[in-house]
C-alpha cells in the first residue's frame, strides 16, 4: 500500500517539531554553564537518570501533583497525558504484533485502521482494538472535561484561569478536535469494513444509518492528520511547548542543574516548561489588591516572548506561594529575582563609603536588623534576655550598620548588595563569634544563604531562644493566652523554619492551628520585594490575612518578623507581638513573682 | 563671614533655563504617590544609609523638584533600599520605586549623553 496523501500533513508536523525541538535543546544546552554540562555528562549514567524517569512518568504523564491540588483537575490532565502516551505506545505494539516486525512506517501504526481495514482477529487482534477503543475514550472523557472547564473552571477547584493568546488558541483548538476527529475517522472505517471494537464499531454503525460513508473515509482521515499536523506546528507558539520541555527539565533538575542569579539556558527551559495551567493564579495574594496581570504564569509569558515590563515583573511580593502550589515545579521567585538583577543591572551601587572597624570580640553576634530598629520593642526584648541569660553578645547594629541586602537582591541590585555583605561579613568574622542571631527574617535569609560565613551559625531569634530555653538559661511559663501564628513568607517557605517558631510559642501560651498556615500562610502584604505596589493596595492585602486570624478570636497574633507585625499592628485592634516579646514578657513576670514582696508602708508610718 | 561663625549661602533662586523636570514628570507619572510629599523629613530621620554618611533623601526630592538633576546620581547611590523611609512615610508614599525610578531615569539620561 502507497503512502497515502492524507498522512503528509502529520508527517510534516512530526518532524518539524521534533527538528525543532532538538534545536532548541541544544541551543538551551549550550546556553549553560561549563560546569553544568560537565555535571549532567558525569549524571547520565548514574542512578539520577532512572529517577528522573521515574519522576517524568509520576508527574508528566500521571500529574500526581496536579491529583492532590484537584482530583477532577488531576484526572483532566492524566486521562490527556497518560492517556495519549498509550494510544501511542499501544498503537505501535498492535501494528508491530499485526506486521510481526518493528520497521513498518510510522504512519501505519497512527493511522492503523485505515492501513488495515480487515477485522481484528485472534484473541491479540482483539485485545488490541478493545484496548485502543478504551483508551480513546479515556482521552475523550479527559477532552469533555477539558471542555467543561471552559465554561466552568470552579468545578475544578481554581477560581480563575489564564488568558489565552493567540498560538494557544490555535494550538488548544487542534487538541481538542484531535481526539474526536479520530473517534469519527475511526468509526468511519469501523462502518465501511466492520473492523472496530466496542466504541468505534456503534460508532461507525450510526454514521452509516445517516451519511454516505464511502464519500467521507478520506475527509475526515485527512480532518484527523491535520489536527494533529496543525497541533505540532502551533505548539514552538503555544503553551504545549511544556509537553516536551517539561521532560527536559525533570531530567536536568534531577542531574543537579540549579536555577542561577543570571539568566542561562536553566532559565529558558523553565521558562518553557509553565503550563500555564493558572494554579498559581489562585494562590496569588495579588487578587485581594485586585492586582490581575502580574502573576507568574503572565510573568513567565511575557519573559518568553521577551516582552516583560518593569511594572509587570516589580509588582511581586515574592512571597513564594505561588511556587509551592506550581505542578512543574518552576523556581518562580528565583527567576523573577534573576530577571530582576538583569533588569537593573545598569545602575548598581558601589557603597565606597563604608568603613570596616575594629570590631569587638563576642561569643555571640546580634543582628535586629534594620526592620527591628523600626519596632524597638523586639530588639529591647531580645536584649533583655540576652542579658537575663548571661550571654556574652555584641550588639552589631545597634548605632551604626549597613543594612544586610536582602532588600537590595529582592530588587534586583545584586552587585550593590554583595558590597554590604562583604562590609558586614567582615565584621561578623572579626568578632570570632560563633553564632549569629538575627531578628528580621529577611536578614536571616540572606546571613544564611548569601554571606557564606564559616564556623558561624545563623540562627532567627525564635531557634535561638528555643536553644536557650532547651538550655534552661530561660524559665518557661504557659499562660492561657490563646494566640494565632503567622509564619513570616522568608522565614517559613523561605527558608523552612515553622517548627521552632511553634515549639517555643507552645511554652508560653496556647497556640490555635489555622486553615493557612506554614507552607500554606499568606504572606502580610507588607513585603519589601514589592517595588511597584501602593500603600492601599497594600492595606487590602493585609485586610484579607487579618479577617482570617479574627475568625479564630485569637487574643493575641504572634509572628516572627518585624514587618510582618509592624504591617499587621496598623490594621487590627488585636495586640500584634514578636516570639521575643513574648518571651521577655513572661520571663520579666517571673522575675517580679520572685522577688521578694515589698513591704507596702500605712500612711501612719511614713515617716515626715 | 566663616570666621565669624555665618555661613555663607548661595543664592537659591530657580534658574528656569536650567530646569530639568524630565525626569520629575516622569517619576510623578508613574508613581503618582510621589505627589503628595510635604518634605517633613521623616525618610531623612529614619534613614540608616544616613548614620553612616552624610546623606540626605528629603534634599534630593527638593532638588529634583527644583529640576536640577547634576549630581542626583552620585547622591542617590548611597541609598541602601532596606525601607525603613516607606514605613515611616505619613502620606505612605512608596519611595523605594521613586528611588529605583529615579536611579533607572538618571542611567538613561547618561547613556543618551544629555
Amino acid at each position: 500500500m502507497e503512502t497515502p496523501l492524507f498522512t503528509y500533513p502529520f508527517s510534516i508536523g512530526l518532524m518539524f517539531i521534533v527538528s525543532f525541538l532538538l534545536v532548541v535543546t541544544c541551543i538551551w544546552l549550550a546556553a549553560l554553564s561549563k560546569s553544568d554540562r560537565k555535571l549532567i555528562l558525569k549524571k547520565i549514567p548514574g542512578p539520577a537518570s532512572l529517577k528522573a524517569i521515574g519522576e517524568t512518568f509520576m508527574e508528566a504523564l500521571l500529574h500526581r501533583k496536579i491529583f492532590r491540588k484537584n482530583p477532577v483537575l488531576g484526572y483532566m490532565h492524566t486521562s490527556l497525558a497518560f492517556g495519549w502516551f498509550l494510544l501511542i505506545v499501544v498503537g505501535h505494539l498492535e501494528a508491530a504484533v499485526h506486521y510481526h516486525t518493528f520497521s513498518f512506517p510510522l504512519w501505519k501504526s497512527i493511522f492503523f485502521r485505515y492501513a488495515e481495514p480487515a477485522p481484528a482477529t485472534g484473541f491479540a487482534g482483539h485485545f488490541f482494538a478493545t484496548s485502543m477503543d478504551f483508551l480513546l475514550l479515556l482521552i475523550l472523557s479527559g477532552v469533555g472535561l477539558a471542555y467543561y472547564k471552559r465554561f466552568n473552571s470552579r468545578a475544578f477547584g481554581m477560581k480563575k484561569t489564564t488568558q489565552l493568546k493567540v498560538g494557544d488558541r490555535i494550538a488548544l483548538t487542534a487538541l481538542w478536535l484531535i481526539f474526536p476527529l479520530r473517534l469519527i475517522a475511526e468509526g468511519v472505517s469501523a462502518g465501511l469494513h466492520r473492523n472496530g471494537s466496542f466504541l468505534t464499531q456503534p460508532t461507525g454503525n450510526l454514521l452509516a444509518a445517516i451519511l454516505p460513508l464511502p464519500l467521507l473515509e478520506k475527509p475526515v482521515w485527512w480532518a484527523y492528520s491535520c489536527a494533529l499536523g496543525v497541533f505540532f506546528v502551533a505548539m514552538p507558539v503555544s503553551r504545549y511547548m511544556h509537553i516536551p520541555v517539561e521532560v527536559l527539565l525533570i531530567f536536568l533538575r534531577r542531574y543537579g542543574v540549579r536555577s542561577q542569579k543570571h539568566v542561562n539556558g536553566y532559565t529558558r527551559v523553565q521558562v518553557f516548561s509553565c503550563s500555564r495551567c493558572g494554579i498559581c493564579l489562585d494562590s496569588c495574594q495579588m487578587n485581594h489588591a485586585n492586582i490581575r496581570n502580574t502573576q507568574s504564569v503572565y510573568v513567565l509569558k511575557q519573559i518568553r516572548g521577551r516582552r516583560l515590563s518593569d511594572e509587570q515583573l516589580f509588582n511581586c511580593l515574592l512571597c513564594g506561594r505561588c511556587q509551592k502550589d506550581c505542578p512543574v515545579g518552576i523556581d518562580l521567585n528565583d527567576i523573577r529575582i534573576t530577571q530582576r538583577i538583569e533588569s537593573t543591572a545598569e545602575y548598581n551601587s558601589t557603597y565606597d563609603y563604608l568603613k570596616n572597624g575594629p570590631s569587638p570580640q563576642a561569643d555571640v553576634v546580634y543582628f535586629a536588623g534594620c526592620m527591628t530598629h523600626l519596632t524597638p520593642s523586639i530588639k529591647k526584648s531580645m536584649q533583655k534576655l540576652l542579658n537575663y541569660a548571661q550571654v556574652n553578645y555584641w550588639f552589631m547594629d545597634e548605632h551604626k550598620a549597613p543594612c544586610c541586602g536582602r532588600p537590595l537582591i529582592q530588587a534586583g541590585q545584586l552587585e550593590a548588595a554583595q558590597k554590604l555583605i562583604a562590609n558586614n561579613r567582615d565584621k561578623i568574622m572579626q568578632s570570632g563569634a560563633r553564632t549569629l542571631v538575627v531578628s528580621c527574617p529577611i536578614c536571616y535569609k540572606v546571613f544564611s544563604e548569601d554571606y557564606k560565613l564559616p564556623n558561624v551559625r545563623v540562627m532567627h531569634h525564635a531557634e535561638y531562644l528555643l536553644e536557650l530555653v532547651n538550655q534552661g538559661l530561660l524559665p518557661v511559663h504557659n499562660s492561657p493566652k490563646r494566640v494565632v501564628y503567622h509564619d513570616p513568607c522568608e522565614l517559613g517557605r523561605g527558608s523552612g523554619i515553622y517548627d521552632q517558631p511553634r515549639q517555643l510559642l507552645g511554652q508560653y501560651v496556647e497556640l490555635i492551628t489555622m486553615k493557612h498556615e506554614k507552607e500554606d500562610a499568606f504572606c502580610c502584604g507588607g513585603s519589601l520585594s514589592n517595588i511597584k505596589i501602593s500603600m492601599q493596595e497594600r492595606d487590602r492585602i493585609r485586610d484579607h490575612v487579618l479577617e482570617e486570624f479574627q475568625q479564630y478570636r485569637p487574643d493575641q497574633v504572634v509572628t516572627a518578623c518585624p514587618l510582618c507585625k509592624k504591617t499587621f499592628t496598623k490594621g487590627t485592634e488585636v495586640e500584634v507581638r514578636d516570639l521575643a516579646e513574648i518571651v521577655w514578657e513572661s520571663v520579666s513576670q517571673q522575675i517580679i513573682a520572685a522577688q521578694p514582696p515589698v513591704k507596702q508602708l500605712e500612711p501612719e508610718e511614713v515617716p515626715s | 563671614m566663616n570666621a565669624f561663625g555665618f555661613k555663607l549661602i548661595e543664592p537659591r533662586s530657580i534658574d528656569f533655563d536650567q530646569f530639568d523636570g524630565r525626569l520629575l514628570n516622569e517619576i510623578l507619572e508613574k508613581e503618582p504617590s510621589f505627589k503628595i510629599c510635604l518634605s517633613c523629613g521623616g525618610c531623612t530621620a529614619t534613614c540608616n544609609a544616613g548614620t553612616l554618611i552624610d546623606f540626605n533623601i528629603r534634599k534630593m526630592n527638593l532638588l529634583l523638584r527644583r529640576g536640577e538633576i547634576t549630581g542626583l546620581a552620585r547622591e542617590i547611590d548611597k541609598c541602601m533600599l532596606c525601607g525603613k523611609c516607606m514605613l515611616v512615610c505619613p502620606r505612605g508614599i512608596n519611595i523605594r520605586n521613586v528611588i529605583m525610578l529615579l536611579k533607572k531615569g538618571l542611567v538613561q539620561y547618561r547613556n543618551e549623553n544629555i
